[in-house]
């Protein structure tokens, strides 16, 4: 279908990753088989510093939910969800996640051998999506364990102390019910000890993305999400901290020899919004075989808290996971992504409109077309999903791309 | 040498069309016929009808691009090209001015906006549904029993348009079932969906410049402009063949790929010397 690879230089960090990951989920697996430590679920963007010093294992529903997409299998999941009366038109993360335990089908047998291991509490934020709620609410019912959280103020502009106060406050009081779960009593310093270690993985994440500044970019959103896996699942540990140092030496190599991700980068372009996992294959080669590279994403950015400080840690946890890009209002994502179009100088901008996610969907409400007017940048919106490949046509997606990206080329 | 011929070859969900232009960019022939299941063998018959009526061989052929859903599948061709780039490049011909091209397809709808030097401002194709393609109107002749090539006339013939709300092909069908239960009359049915198709087109993006329409579903429907027309209060135009400016559009920068290549041999032989 598309034109020949072209020869492309390998990330040598990538196993050390898959070794890192699979020896987290190990430890999950070997806590569940000899109940040595408590598990506490945690959404993505929640407060997985506060959880892991107390001492609980942190497990990702949503890291599940990417596996279930990549691997394709959500489609044949989600309708075992809609039966239990979740619609369709809701998060496929959570449809996959719900049919995958129902129908005892789990990506993470062959991956790493293992169940999805169970939870003594669950723990989300609101700051993504409301959706997160329903969902740990529901496996709360289903395991008779608590479904804890914290409620976030969402299409914040400008954050204000009060906002930062609330949020701070709704943490601590999540500490006497966690107290009672773990079995030990909070312990301060443990916790400024996560947060300071998170803070550590933020940085070098952060400081890896930022080398697809450079031209040509050393490597791109592809890459990107294969190896945000430890800054999601790991960030508070120093395995995260060591992967990402790694990491960061193969990149700032591969830059200063100037190593194209895509072998020959013409063009430069943006994504925003969710991965369609299930496809990440047929996009990286299409971009690859069009001679351009996605250098950035609203989404990869998305798990960088380095407003974290073990020297103020609830109040700064409070920033960390409020200032996030999905919780903010209209003006500051325009200003955020101004921002990110100046560094990373890319030709166009690409929205994905998930349909089961229409809190990372941000072409909704007209951004495009002002981001065009005022970045004088093209934009284009193709539509698809997150994990649903029933809402996907490859066919017109690559139509869609190929045609922007002549349209691109002809500006060039 | 015999004369030069480029050819553009577009391989739509429904129908294929093959355009053959000569150095000049003049039309010496072209062909049109359904796509079926076998794209490369479509295209070659469109190809020897087109070769025909040029009165030329195979050899005459220098350069060729093919588009459309099937672009992929084309043996021949040098080089692949969007639609999108295509139906561009065919109608700026016809038209070179700043225009808003609103193309209805088989399986898809696009709109797209050049400015005055032909370059592309931006494009927006159809969501993943058949609302408003030729795909929605086929669907609705096996509903009302009616050949398809009959609708515009029938269409002319409505003096009490229905209304057909539904985004989707499958509800629309059922209002449709409605309506005959009610006793509607076919010709007002048929220009209700004739609106229906128009409407899901028009709400695609905002619409600057002259307005040209082209598509097998115009080609076929002049009423079609003539209702769009009505709905947005202004003229619009439409190229002489409506159904093959996709491939005119191939067939165009098939030559213009040739002269590039023609231009760089040149230079290249003049660098040896
Ligand atoms: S943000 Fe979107 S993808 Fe993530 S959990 Fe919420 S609805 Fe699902």
């Amino acid at each position: 279908m598309n034109e020949v690879k072209k020869e492309t230089k390998k990330i040598q960090a990538t196993e050390t990753m898959k070794s890192v990951m699979a020896a987290s989920f190990k430890e999950l697996d070997d806590a569940v088989k000899s109940k040595s430590k408590k598990i506490a679920w945690c959404t993505s963007v929640g407060p997985a510093e506060l959880l892991r010093s107390m001492g609980f294992l942190v497990y990702f529903p949503e890291n599940h939910g990417a596996m279930l997409g990549s691997s394709r299998m959500a489609a044949d999941l989600i309708p075992a969800a809609n039966a239990k009366g979740f619609s369709p038109d809701i998060c496929s993360y959570l449809t996959s996640d719900i049919g995958s335990y129902l129908t005892g089908n789990t990506p993470l047998k062959k991956a790493y051998g293992m169940e999805m291991p169970k939870p003594d509490v669950l723990v989300f934020n609101t700051n993504q999506c409301r959706d997160v709620k329903d969902w740990f609410d529901w496996y709360g019912r289903e395991f008779d364990k608590p479904s804890i959280g914290v409620f976030t103020h969402r299409n914040i502009g400008e954050i204000k102390n009060y906002e930062l106060d609330d949020i701070a406050q709704q943490f601590k009081d999540l500490i006497p019910t966690l107290e009672s779960i773990a079995g030990v009593k909070f312990d301060m310093d443990r916790f400024r000890e996560t947060v300071k270690l998170s803070r550590q993985c933020s940085e070098l994440w952060k400081s890896c993305l930022a080398l697809s500044e450079k031209t040509p970019s050393p490597w791109n959103f592809f890459d990107h999400t294969i190896h945000m896996g430890p800054a999601v699942v790991l960030r508070g540990t120093k395995e995260a901290v060591d992967y990402y140092s790694l990491l960061k030496k193969e990149l700032d190599e591969r830059a200063a020899a100037g190593v194209s991700s895509i072998g020959n980068e013409k063009l430069r372009i943006y994504w925003d919004g969710m991965p369609v996992w299930g496809k990440l294959r047929t996009f990286s080669d299409l971009f690859q075989s069009l001679d351009t590279c996605v250098v950035a994403s609203t989404y990869c950015n998305s798990w960088i808290f380095t407003q974290l400080d073990e020297n103020d840690p609830f109040r700064s946890m409070a920033r960390a996971y409020t200032e996030l890009f999905i919780a903010r209002d209209e003006e500051y994502k325009i200003k955020y992504m101004t921002d990110l179009h100046s560094r990373y100088k890319f030709n166009g901008i690409i929205f994905h409109d998930a349909k089961t996610c229409p809190n990372n969907s941000n072409n909704r409400y007209g951004m495009p077309e002002r981001l065009q007017k005022h970045l004088g940048t093209p934009t284009l919106t193709i539509n698809g999903d997150l994990n649903d490949l029933r809402l996907f046509s490859e066919q017109q997606s690559i139509t869609n791309v190929e045609a922007f990206i002549e349209q691109l080329n002809e500006v060039a | 040498m015999g004369k030069a011929l480029f050819a553009g070859v577009d391989i739509g969900s429904s129908f294929t069309k093959v355009v053959l232009v000569d150095s000049e960019g003049e039309i010496k022939g072209s062909s049109v016929r359904r796509s079926g299941t076998d794209f490369n063998s479509s295209a070659d018959i469109c190809l020897g009808e087109s070769l025909k009526q040029a009165d030329a061989g195979h050899d005459a052929i220098r350069y060729c691009v093919s588009t459309g859903y099937g672009r992929k599948n084309v043996s021949l061709a040098n080089e692949t090209r969007t639609e999108i780039g295509c139906h561009g490049r065919g109608c700026y011909n016809a038209f070179p001015e700043q225009i808003t091209i609103i193309d209805i397809g088989g399986q898809d709808n696009k709109i797209i906006s050049l400015d005055g030097n032909g370059n592309r401002l931006s494009f927006k194709m159809n969501r993943k549904c058949a609302a408003g393609t030729g795909a929605f109107l086929e669907e609705m002749s096996g509903r009302l029993d009616v050949p398809i090539s009959g609708f515009n006339a029938l269409a002319m013939k409505s003096d009490a348009t229905v209304t057909i709300n539904s985004f989707c092909t499958v509800f629309a069908g059922t209002e449709v079932l409605e309506y005959i239960r009610d006793g509607k009359k076919v010709q007002d049915i048929v220009k209700g969906l004739f609106v229906s198709v128009v409407k899901r087109v028009i709400e695609m993006d905002s619409l600057s410049g002259k307005i040209i329409m082209t598509g097998g579903v115009v080609a076929y429907n002049p009423e079609i402009v003539r209702i769009a027309s009505e709905l947005l209060k202004t003229d619009i135009s439409v190229p002489p063949m409506p159904q093959m400016t996709g491939a005119l559009g191939a067939a165009l920068f098939a030559r213009d790929e040739n002269h590039k290549l023609d231009t760089s041999l040149t230079a290249k032989a003049e660098i040896c010397c």
